[in-house]
């Protein structure tokens, strides 16, 4: 049995082979993503609701651990309505140019040492430039709407997740100063050594600028005026229902936890233990992920909306000027031999 | 590593100074803008002298070759700098008395003049289009510097639009020139081309994208469309800064480029130089007579002297290039003091920017009367003035490279041009005044223009002064 | 064929076909988007030439800055195609003459006589360990110093020019927040906490 499949195996052509082998690796990484994408949108609800002193969904399956699959499958049973006058072409294509990104991102994240979809050297700027297209889904989403609190929320989103990716992008170049590459993998290597020599220390106000900055990309709370529900009903979405607004919902929660992933990769030392002769490896990395997304909850339960200009002027009146301010002072430091960056 | 960064002392000078300029206008409370104007002016100065003094002798090349200090790039380096001080000084009333004088003029003024010092030193294709981007960038935001004109806004939008197809064509003639030739230094493409001879139907090509997008830059006809409107709906000050230095920077460019790097191309761009400069002389004098408005005849005056310095250039000798470089200094100094005129003339509400705004100027004013009259008569060439001298070198250059035929079209259209010159001088002297509101207040701008119109009469009595030194700049 | 060719011909044509939609393309918004289409499939030739760095450059600042703001504005604005497209039957002579001598001029030179594949031989592709991130950063911070730094400050005149140009004082009467003073604001300058005993109310 075991060598027919392998014959079988050996006589697919090359080229085959090896799509079908990254085929495999794609889905290793998306249906883990997509499962986790389904227990966030749980978590999220049960650790508001313990925040705020009620339960939360326990009513379907075990502490209510079946509530997404039935949400998914609610959703997926209802009608997707197209507004009259809405750009047809442009209103389906929203959704997908919003998860895609979202999902293609995770090529370049390092699991563990040497588990990775595609190590390429320039992966830093490949998350960024694929975080950058994500703003597309939701201008499109808003302009085919043909409404004006959709177009109303992509106009705010663009402005804001144009704005944070200065800020998102000045911190991480803080990151490949001290990490020394673009390649996630050798960044994470570069913070060997544990707890105290992860770049969260050194580069204090750019992990807070980024994982800011991330919050605000990803439109959540409290940065989330591209939905504003009390002043735009729910912004660039608005006309969306059933599955495309599924898709808008799961990109909306993949990027969270890729944010959360990218901050435990590039800050906290990714797969690597805390403790300096720990075993290291995936768990450490699923925890440190874990770790940052509870962050988004616990925002999100804390914290009033922001207002919009005020969005706008923490982004370019504070985090812009502390990123650069580091970025030179890192660059002071490394020329100088100071700290860690004896270079 | 300090020495090899020496040369370009004024550009790190000028470029410290406008960064300065900027930082404190900020702080400065509006009533004492003049803090920043003086930090202009002491920015200038500082680069002048970082210019005297930091540039070493002889010819120095940089940066693999992309940056070049030779006695040509320090004369007109003077020149540019000691210009914008001119332009500086004559614009501080005008903008003053009009709810302009913000920091940001002498910003971009300084930027622009930064980008001008680059254009002249700049010995690859790539430096000297970046130098011109820069300089370009500053002209149209001055351009449109006075937000509540139409008038304004629509000539900084032709500028824009027009600016950004010339310098297309200008980057598509320099990318053709890099595919042939695999270089982008000027010094490599000039020795390429020697090596391997003159592809024609590439190189040609190549040089007739340059010529178009230099072309434009200096205002030559056919390329001359936006001149008139710059100039008639920019602020005075704004038309006088583009209308004086970077004409000098543009020649600089047309030196880097035509003689230096594509020299063996010599006679492909000599004919279409001198098409060129005969359209621009025929079409900016004819049509310079029909002007009313004074901002729009020195516009087509502009044009027709592009037609003269086209003529000495095309010449391709040293002497033609002398004369041609003596030519854009002294229209350039002529310009300047044209509008700084047209500035002292105007006050708030009267832009003084047609004919019938100078009748009678001789009896408001004698002196300011005068300094008018050198100003027109250096343009129309009549002697003793330096226009006189300058139109001179340039024909005896042509004639001496056997093309008579430019040179009598250059007489010929130069006669008709001064009887626009020339009414200026009759509406001052011969007609009664009807304006009789008083000068545009300022000693400063009083004594820059005294200055200006003197000047034109001293470098027509002794020529050598400045001739000497154009002589040597291109004697490599 | 080779991988590498199926894909460049399907990126080309991509490319291409969308590039022509720009300007075809009835209403502005699909012109941009379009656009956008093809900066994003000259990213992917981009790679394909194992430019990486740049290709990835590409899409991040002109797909993901540029081409937003781009879109913010023509969204923003609604243009009317219908007055733009005036006078097209009588500037198309002119436009036509004038895009035939270009392309019979591009054909002339960017042909197989000047550039042809004869006269540049392919590179060879770099090693695997090859970054062009780095080689890049190393011409920029060596070689190409001066050009850099050129470029640094035209990027500083085009925000001075972009803030003077639009930059308006609000009149005297916009009331503004100072969020200094917000964050300062202290609970002891405006609150007072009383402590009141409490009363009995009298039953009349």
């Amino acid at each position: 049995m075991m060598e027919s499949i392998a014959a079988m195996w050996s006589a697919l052509p090359e080229l085959l082979r090896v799509s079908l082998v990254i085929q495999g690796k794609i889905l290793l990484i998306i249906v883990p993503v997509m499962l986790s994408v389904a227990y966030l949108t749980y978590a999220e609800r049960r650790v508001i609701g313990y925040m705020q002193r009620r339960r939360g969904p326990n009513r379907v399956g075990y502490y209510g651990l079946l509530q997404p699959i039935a949400d998914g499958l609610k959703l997926l049973s209802k009608e997707v309505i197209l507004p009259t006058n809405a750009n047809r072409f442009l209103f389906l294509l929203a959704p997908i140019l919003s998860i895609g990104p979202a999902l293609a991102a995770w090529a370049v994240i390092p699991f563990s040492e040497g588990w990775i979809l595609a190590d390429i050297d320039a992966a830093l700027l490949y998350v960024l430039a694929l975080t950058a297209i994500g703003v597309y889904g939701v201008i499109i989403a808003g302009w085919a709407s043909n409404s004006k609190y959709a177009f109303l929320g992509a106009m705010r989103s663009a402005a804001q997740m144009v704005s944070y990716e200065i800020a998102m992008g000045f911190a991480l170049v803080g990151v490949l100063m001290a990490g020394g590459s673009l390649n996630l993998g050798a960044i994470t290597q570069a913070q060997e050594g544990g707890l105290f020599s992860w770049f969260w220390l050194p580069l204090l106000p750019l992990f807070v600028v980024y994982f800011i900055a991330g919050v605000a990309e990803t439109n959540r709370l409290p940065f989330d005026v591209a939905e504003g529900e009390s002043e735009i009903v729910a912004g660039f979405h608005v006309e969306y229902s059933g599955m495309a607004f599924a898709i808008f919902f799961l990109a909306e929660y993949a990027n969270m936890i890729l944010i959360a992933a990218l901050a435990g990769v590039l800050f906290l030392g990714g797969w690597q233990s805390p403790f300096p002769d720990g075993t290291d490896g995936l768990h450490w990395f699923l925890v440190k992920t874990a770790v940052m997304a509870f962050f988004y909850l616990w925002f999100r339960a804390t914290f009033p909306r922001y207002r919009y200009d005020q969005v706008m002027r923490l982004g370019w009146k504070v985090f812009i000027p502390v990123t650069i301010i580091w970025i030179f002072v890192e660059g002071v430091m490394a020329w100088f031999q100071v700290g860690p960056w004896s270079v | 590593m300090t020495s090899q960064f020496l040369p370009l002392l004024p550009e790190i000078t000028l470029a410290i100074g406008a960064c300065v300029v900027l930082v404190v206008d900020l702080f400065v409370p509006a009533e004492r803008r003049d803090t920043t104007y003086l930090l202009a002016l002491a920015a200038l100065v500082a680069t002048l002298v970082a210019t005297v003094v930091g540039q070493p002798d002889g010819v120095r090349i940089l940066f693999g070759g992309s940056y070049i200090a030779d006695p040509m790039s320090r004369l007109l380096k003077l020149a540019v700098i000691v210009l914008t001080f001119f332009v500086f000084v004559y614009s501080r009333p005008y903008l003053a008395g009009r709810g302009l004088y913000n920091g940001e003029f002498f910003a971009l003024g300084l930027f622009g003049l930064l980008g001008m010092l680059i254009m002249i030193s700049g010995y690859s294709m790539l430096t000297v289009y970046l130098g011109l981007e820069l300089l370009s960038l500053c002209q149209y935001a001055l351009v449109a510097f006075n937000r509540d004109s139409p008038r304004a806004s629509e000539a900084a939008m032709k500028y824009f639009v027009l600016g950004a197809f010339a310098s297309g064509m200008l980057l598509y003639g320099m990318s053709l020139i890099y595919g042939l030739t695999g270089s982008l230094e000027v010094i490599e493409i000039h020795n390429y081309l020697i090596r391997n001879g003159v592809d024609q139907i590439g190189a040609l090509l190549g040089l007739i994208f340059i010529i178009v997008g230099l072309s434009f830059k200096l205002g030559a006809v056919p390329f001359h469309a936006w001149v008139p409107d710059v100039y008639e709906g920019a602020p005075t000050a704004v038309a006088l800064y583009i209308a004086s230095a970077p004409k000098v920077a543009a020649f600089a460019l047309f030196m880097r480029m035509l003689a230096e790097g594509l020299g063996v191309l010599q006679a492909d761009w000599q004919v279409m130089l001198a098409v060129l400069a005969v359209l621009s002389l025929v079409l900016g004098n004819v049509v310079a007579i029909a002007q009313t408005n004074l901002k729009r005849m020195l516009a087509y005056s502009t044009i027709s002297h592009v037609g003269f310095i086209l003529l000495g250039i095309l010449a391709g000798t040293a002497q033609g290039y002398s004369a041609a470089m003596f030519y854009v200094i002294f229209y350039a100094m002529v310009t300047a003091g044209a509008f700084g005129m047209i500035i002292l003339l105007s006050r708030r509400g009267l832009e003084a920017e047609q004919l019938e705004d100078f009748r009678g100027l001789n009896a408001r004013s004698p002196w300011f009367a005068l300094m008018m009259l050198f100003i027109m008569f250096s343009m129309a060439g009549v002697p003793p003035f330096a226009g006189f001298y300058a139109k001179l070198s340039v024909l005896r250059a042509v004639v001496q490279v056997d093309e008579i035929w430019l040179a009598i079209v250059a007489v010929v259209f130069s006669v008709v041009g001064a009887f626009y010159y020339l009414r200026v001088v009759k509406l001052m002297y011969f007609d009664e005044p009807v304006e009789t509101g008083a000068f545009q207040e300022g000693g400063g701008l009083r004594a820059a223009l005294s200055v200006n119109g003197l000047s034109m009469l001293a470098l027509g009595l002794y020529p050598a002064a400045l001739m000497s030194w154009c002589v040597a700049a291109v004697s490599w | 064929m080779p991988v590498e060719q199926i894909t460049f011909w399907i990126f080309s044509a991509i490319m291409i076909a969308s590039a022509l939609r720009v300007i075809t393309a009835r209403n502005p918004v699909h012109s941009v988007l379009f656009l956008v289409l093809t900066f994003f499939t000259a990213a992917a030739l981009w790679l394909l030439l194992e430019a990486e760095f740049l290709g990835i450059v590409l899409v991040l600042v002109y797909v993901g800055a540029v081409m937003v703001l781009f879109l913010f504005v023509v969204m923003m604005i609604d243009v009317n195609i219908a007055p733009l497209r005036e006078g097209f039957v009588r500037f198309l002579p002119l436009g036509a003459l004038v895009g035939i001598v270009m392309v019979a001029e591009l054909v002339l030179i960017v042909g197989p006589r000047y550039f042809g594949s004869d006269r540049y031989e392919a590179p060879p592709s770099a090693p695997a360990d090859y970054s062009n991130t780095e080689a890049l950063g190393r011409l920029l911070y060596s070689e190409y110093l001066y050009q850099f730094e050129i470029a640094a400050f035209i990027l500083l005149v085009s925000i001075i020019a972009a803030i003077t140009l639009t930059m308006r004082k609000r009149p005297e009467t916009t009331k503004y927040q100072t969020p200094g003073n917000q964050v300062r604001a202290d609970r002891a300058d405006r609150l007072r906490v009383v402590r009141m005993d409490s009363e009995r109310r009298e039953r009349p």
